[in-house]
């Protein structure tokens, strides 16, 4: 028996609907998993990896 | 032999530890690492290049999150590294994944901002990500690797 924390206290996972889903691009790995009861969000929790970083410009040394 | 004109790559690596000062510097009382914060920001925020300073103004709010966001952990220094006699790159990459517990965020954010809280909370880099909302839950952002071509923060010459 797994217990989900919601919005309603902890719950039994088996009592909820379970929905997941994963975002895999260029700037990201994201999975994310959605607990539902009776049509309502209780639990919502997400894990972003991050791949790309902003762009730093290059250091250079002036020439003479 | 011969010379190679090039900023050095140490001395990126020492603009990383504040070794360098070429203007007016703050007094700091000591020697180690400065702490930094990592805070949320809402889509409907403006927070880019131009960011100078940690502001409330546009964070997320919700339950279990406080204002100014987390504390970024910091254990690896950072790092300086030479690919040759004119490129080299200085990088750093927190320790630790981003972990925000138990938290309810139910307007969407899409932007974390590193900043100084050490240094008046002024402003280190921002990074953005897909929208995202959080209920009763755990929003947890993991570092990339700590490499020369995939650290948060890396500083290069070419």
């Amino acid at each position: 028996m797994a217990l989900v924390t919601t919005t309603k206290g902890d719950m039994d996972e088996s009592l909820l609907v379970k929905q997941e889903g994963t975002v895999d691009n260029d700037n990201e790995l994201t999975t994310w998993v959605e607990y539902w009861l009776d049509g309502e969000l209780v639990h919502r929790s997400a894990h972003v990896t991050l791949k790309k970083m902003p762009s730093f410009a290059g250091g250079e040394a002036a020439s003479f | 032999m011969a010379n190679t004109q090039s900023m050095t790559t140490s001395f990126m690596g020492e603009l990383l530890t504040a070794t360098h000062n070429f203007g007016t510097a703050p007094i700091r009382a000591v020697s180690t690492a400065d702490t930094f914060r990592a805070a949320l920001y809402l889509v409907s925020a403006t927070i880019n290049a131009s960011t100078t300073v940690y502001s409330s103004t546009g964070e997320v709010t919700g339950t279990g999150y406080s204002a100014g966001g987390i504390v970024v952990t910091n254990a690896t220094p950072p790092t300086a590294t030479n690919a040759s006699a004119t490129a080299g790159v200085a990088f750093f990459t927190p320790s630790a994944s981003l972990t925000y517990t138990s938290v309810t965020l139910t307007t969407a954010f899409d932007a974390v901002l590193i900043y100084n809280a050490s240094q008046s909370n002024k402003a280190v880099s921002v990074h953005t990500f897909g929208s995202q909302t959080i209920t009763a839950g755990t929003f947890t952002l993991t570092m990339p690797a700590n490499t020369t071509t995939t650290a948060l923060l890396r500083l290069a010459t070419t």
